[in-house]
């Protein structure tokens, strides 16, 4: 279990001070200057040596992405923009950091932003986290009143901060869509490449990150590459805010060490599964866009990137959704597709029909009503889905219904027979063809 | 119903265009400042954005069609937002969206009768951990139950 001396966010509840007295005395803004002073290449070398690597989900090391920023941009400014459009369903951890620890953001900012050569950055808040902006606008109004970001700021470089509003749709949460929806149009991906550290925000250099991945920088550049390499196994290091949330009797956003097992992450911070260990059905680890994994499979598994692959899920944003035995399985990936359907944003062929079709055969089998060579025409069509689109939100559609055939295939098939068995009650009824 | 240019209408719409138009991508929160101003996006904005920002008709349409906030009708008094997600249905999500429906009478995305209600689904408010999740206005409510829908629907009704 992770000491509380190791953990990046000590006001992850709200329980201390907000404002940046307080963030001062936690021992943030401690030695900006000195950072700074230290020059872009060392801050890049130490943050690709840390082995940090980015917590919206895909886990591309943070180190690296800051390195392909161009130096010599040509008379263009550089941009850094920040996703706070956390919208993935049972992901709820950036808006614990701008509500509750909104300076480590703000500091990384400035430190992120500077190692790029960036001149400003862009938060982009997603549209129905309200206090969570207000939040983050107050501390970027402190930041700037105590003269650390802003025009001949105390710490030697000139940085911006701009929050901007989402609107609501959750394919914004893709880098390109929103630096679509940043310049004021609807949130459709772009091609890459171009790749948005060449060609971003306005066409200028600019990279996307997670908020979390740019609030822990603060922290481990002051303590230390080494330091934050020294939590967890190889290649998943650091410290990692999880989020327990479903069927735990106390669900939470915990920050914790990469690598730690699931049984050891419920039985510590979420207070044990409802109803024991064995009425425990399935896990959704990384957020609503992740395979389903069986009880038995994740009950031992360490929670990083490298384990749950090899569960053939994804770590995604470690939000961990727990389905007790009560649950509907079938139902709730049902549901996921419905989602997926209702948030594509229509641009790519495959996706914008394909998500409709999976939903619809989706809800057939929740009622068992669908012929058996169906599930595997359905995964085929994941699989045509999958890898075909612009942007990662196809995958995400065709993913949780891959991992409900792997997984409950046994179920879908139990209630197309319980369905056929009482077919004969059932009134034929006419459905308008789509 | 398209009103003519200089009512207090297009005034308003005006006011709002000119005091964001210089922000850099200003479509949205010129959006957001109308939406503010009327709590929908009237039709008769459209055109004037679009000469504000040089931009065609059919894309700024695009653009609020595409954000679901953007409402192209008035909303009632009260918005009520009920989170549709995979959290918050595990603790009883479904059942607490029909008492909803059944208590207002109405389905989602619709307007009770007395422009009391506006009830929308809504996906993932972020407070997974303190599921069911709700949203009344800009007020977020945590462990939504039955006994805090009705007290809300009471309070607002009476």
């Amino acid at each position: 279990m992770l000491a509380d001396k190791d953990r990046i966010f000590t006001n992850i509840y709200g329980r201390f001070d907000q404002s940046i007295q307080g963030a001062m005395a936690r021992g943030l803004w401690d030695g900006t200057d000195e950072i700074i002073a230290k020059g872009r290449d060392w801050i890049i070398n130490e943050m690709k040596a840390s082995g940090l690597r980015g917590r919206g989900g895909a886990g591309f090391p943070t180190g690296l992405k800051w390195s392909f920023m161009p130096k010599n941009t040509e008379g263009r400014p550089s941009y850094l923009v920040v996703n706070a459009d956390e919208s993935e369903p049972g992901t709820c951890k950036d808006r614990e950091i701008l509500r509750h620890d909104p300076h480590t953001l703000v500091e990384g900012c400035l430190i992120a932003g500077f190692a790029m050569g960036a001149t400003a950055a862009y938060i982009y808040v997603r549209g129905e986290f309200i206090r969570e902006r207000e939040a983050l606008q107050r501390a970027i109004d402190e930041a700037y009143e105590m003269g650390f970001i802003g025009k001949n700021n105390k710490n030697g470089y000139d940085f911006e901060i701009y929050v901007h509003h989402g609107a609501g749709a959750y394919i914004c949460g893709e880098e390109t869509a929103l630096l679509e929806s940043l310049e004021g149009k609807k949130g459709q991906p772009r091609l890459k490449p171009p790749f948005p550290a060449n060609m971003g925000l306005y066409g200028c250099p600019t990279t996307v990150n997670n908020v979390e991945s740019i609030a822990v920088a603060p922290t481990i550049l002051r303590r230390g590459a080494s330091w934050f390499s020294s939590i967890g196994r190889p290649n998943n290091v650091g410290t990692k805010l999880f989020m327990l949330v479903g069927h735990v009797n106390t669900p939470c956003t915990v920050e914790e060490a990469m690598g730690i097992s699931f049984r050891e992450l419920v039985e510590k911070h979420g207070g044990g599964i409802r109803g024991g260990w064995d009425n425990l059905l399935a896990v959704i680890p990384g957020g609503a866009s992740c395979p389903v994994v069986k009880a038995e499979d994740i009950i031992d598994c360490p929670m990083d990137f490298d384990g749950l692959r090899e569960r053939k899920s994804s770590f995604g944003t470690a939000a961990v959704i727990v389905m007790d035995k009560s649950t509907d399985i079938v139902k709730a990936i049902a549901r996921l597709s419905y989602f997926f359907k209702h948030e594509s944003c229509g641009q790519c062929t495959p996706c914008r029909e394909g998500t409709g079709w999976m939903w619809r055969v989706m809800e057939r089998l929740v009622r068992g009503e669908a012929q058996k060579r169906e599930i595997d025409m359905l995964l085929d069509v994941t699989k045509q889905v999958e890898g075909h689109t612009i942007c990662a939100l196809g995958d995400a559609a065709a993913w949780p219904i891959q991992g409900l055939i792997r997984n409950f295939r046994p179920e879908i098939e139990r209630r197309i027979d319980e369905f056929s068995y009482n077919a004969h009650r059932v009134e034929p009824v006419l459905v308008a063809a789509e | 119903m398209m009103q003519a240019a200089g009512t207090e209408v297009m005034q308003r719409i005006t006011d709002v265009v000119d005091a964001l138009k210089e922000k850099d991508g200003a479509l949205l929160p010129i959006l957001h400042g109308i939406q503010d101003e009327f709590g929908y996006v009237p039709d008769e904005s459209v055109p004037v954005i679009a000469d504000a920002l040089n931009l065609s008709r059919a894309d700024v349409h695009g653009v609020v069609t595409f954000y679901h906030d953007y409402r192209k009708h008035p909303a009632g008094r009260h918005v009520l937002k009920i989170c549709r997600a995979e959290a918050c249905q595990a603790l009883g999500g479904q059942a607490l969206a029909e008492r909803a429906m059944a208590l207002l009478g109405i389905g989602f995305h619709e307007t009770t009768t007395d422009n009391a209600f506006t009830l929308e689904p809504t996906f993932c408010l972020g407070l997974c951990a303190c599921a069911p999740a709700a949203m009344l206005d800009n007020q977020l409510i945590a462990r939504f139950d039955e006994t805090k829908l009705a007290e809300i629907v009471k309070e607002i009704r009476s």
